[in-house]
């Protein structure tokens, strides 16, 4: 086999080592496809806003479909109490889709495929959701982990269950989009590997493969995405509507 | 047969020291922690700016846009409803005015077909007296002439004779007695002459 398919997960430090204090916040690769996708993202966005015509243009049209999209999303899942947050959702879809799309480039590095990228969104997002839960309903919130109508001999246990699951919301959420990317990455990696071992005879099955598995790649990157952005819907719901 | 042995050796060592090598410098880059204080940072710069940029900037002027064209559409649609019953309004006022003329139309031709025909019952009613009183005219001159025509010829009869006697004979006969017998001639004879 010609490279380890986990090569194209290394980060390496682009341009000098940055210190702050005891930490090393050097420019990596990982960095440049962070801003890479994040300027992508404004720019498409920010010229599909700029002209308010009647009848859109191919750009503003896929800005306010993504709008609504989201939108729709957020409404559906979380109901209307839910809008002030659509800022921040939309944001982290768009930053998940964007990051996903960009790995999808050959050559390219994917920034989430990194475990520590999706962990710290996940933290980010079950801190935030425990704040918001807290401050709207106090220690009410509580109630979250104990489901009416259950038997009170049960009730230990489920509350026990109820925590664990509550807990494990960053790790579920983070390692699904860091697994489904870094999996994806690797079978494509190693499939490209065996067009090359394999060569002119023997390699068009794996070459086929490669192509099919590029389609799939593409879809897993916009329904991860979609997933991670509609799971923090509906964790935002629990929060903001409390009817466990 | 050596000689293919001895090339997949070397394939295989290398093949394996690959393998050895790969597994040395690599297991899962994602776990490790070199670079990790970096990529949150990044993170949450780059994500911070995308988030900050995106809710202040963008996205109202999205929602913006979205809401004037949602405005516009319905004051378009309400302005096109409104146009749409005006013209329906004037279509049936249109429509009235048609039939409106069509009876003033009618009654137009009605009226003056009907005075058309009592002109000419008028006039037809004038001439038939026109010609009714030239008819009994004209029956009173007949009835006249018919009534005068017997005496006439008596007298011219009369004349005549005495005429012819006078110069048959050359006496003068006296009329009286001419009358009496043309009288009595035609009295006897008046109905095969006139055929009354």
């Amino acid at each position: 086999m010609a490279a380890n398919p986990m090569t194209q997960f290394n980060v390496y430090r682009i341009g000098p080592e940055i210190k702050l204090g005891a930490f090393d916040i050097s420019f990596t690769n990982a960095s440049l496809f962070m801003i890479i996708s994040s300027l992508a993202i404004l720019i498409i966005f920010n010229i599909g806003s700029k002209k308010n015509s009647l009848l859109p243009n191919k750009i503003q049209l896929l800005a306010e479909l993504s709008y609504t999209f989201v939108s729709k999303m957020i409404s559906d899942t979380a109901g209307l109490k839910a809008k002030p947050y659509f800022a921040f959702i939309f944001s982290l879809f768009m930053f998940v889709l964007f990051c996903n799309m960009f790995g999808m480039i050959p050559y390219t590095f994917t920034v989430t495929s990194h475990i520590i990228v999706t962990f710290v969104l996940a933290a980010f997002i079950f801190i935030g959701v425990t704040i918001v839960g807290f401050a709207k309903h106090g220690f009410g919130y509580l109630k979250l982990f104990v489901p009416s109508g259950v038997p009170a001999v049960l009730l230990p246990l489920i509350v026990v269950i109820e925590v664990i699951s509550y807990l494990s919301r960053p790790v579920s959420l983070s390692v699904r989009l860091f697994a489904n990317m870094m999996a994806g990455h690797t079978m494509m990696k190693v499939f490209g590997g065996f067009v090359i071992s394999l060569g002119i005879v023997g390699g068009w099955l794996p070459l086929s493969f490669s192509v099919a598995l590029t389609g799939l790649e593409i879809l897993v990157a916009f329904l991860q995405a979609y997933v991670f952005a509609i799971l923090t819907c509906i964790y935002l719901n629990d929060a903001l509507n409390l009817h466990h | 047969m050596i000689k293919k042995i001895y090339f997949q050796s070397i394939f295989f060592s290398f093949l394996f020291s690959k393998e050895a090598f790969a597994a040395e410098s690599g297991g899962m880059p994602q776990l490790n922690p070199e670079f990790w204080v970096s990529q949150i940072f990044w993170l949450t710069l780059t994500f911070g700016i995308l988030y900050v940029v995106l809710s202040k900037l963008i996205l109202p002027k999205i929602s913006n846009n979205l809401e004037s064209r949602k405005s516009q559409i319905l004051e378009n649609i309400e302005a096109a409803e409104k146009q749409r019953e005006d013209s329906e309004a004037k279509l049936e006022e249109y429509e009235e005015i048609i039939s409106k003329s069509k009876l003033e139309a009618k009654n137009i031709f009605s009226q003056s077909r009907e005075k058309v025909l009592k002109d000419i019952g008028a006039k037809r009613e004038v001439l038939d007296k026109q010609i009714d009183e030239e008819i009994s005219k004209a029956e009173q001159e007949i009835n006249n002439l018919r009534e005068s025509a017997p005496d006439k010829i008596n007298m011219i009869a009369i004349e005549t004779s005495s005429e012819l006697i006078q110069k048959l004979i050359g006496a003068e006969v006296n009329n009286s007695s001419i009358s009496a017998i043309v009288d009595d001639l035609s009295r006897r004879n008046g109905d095969k002459y006139y055929g009354n």
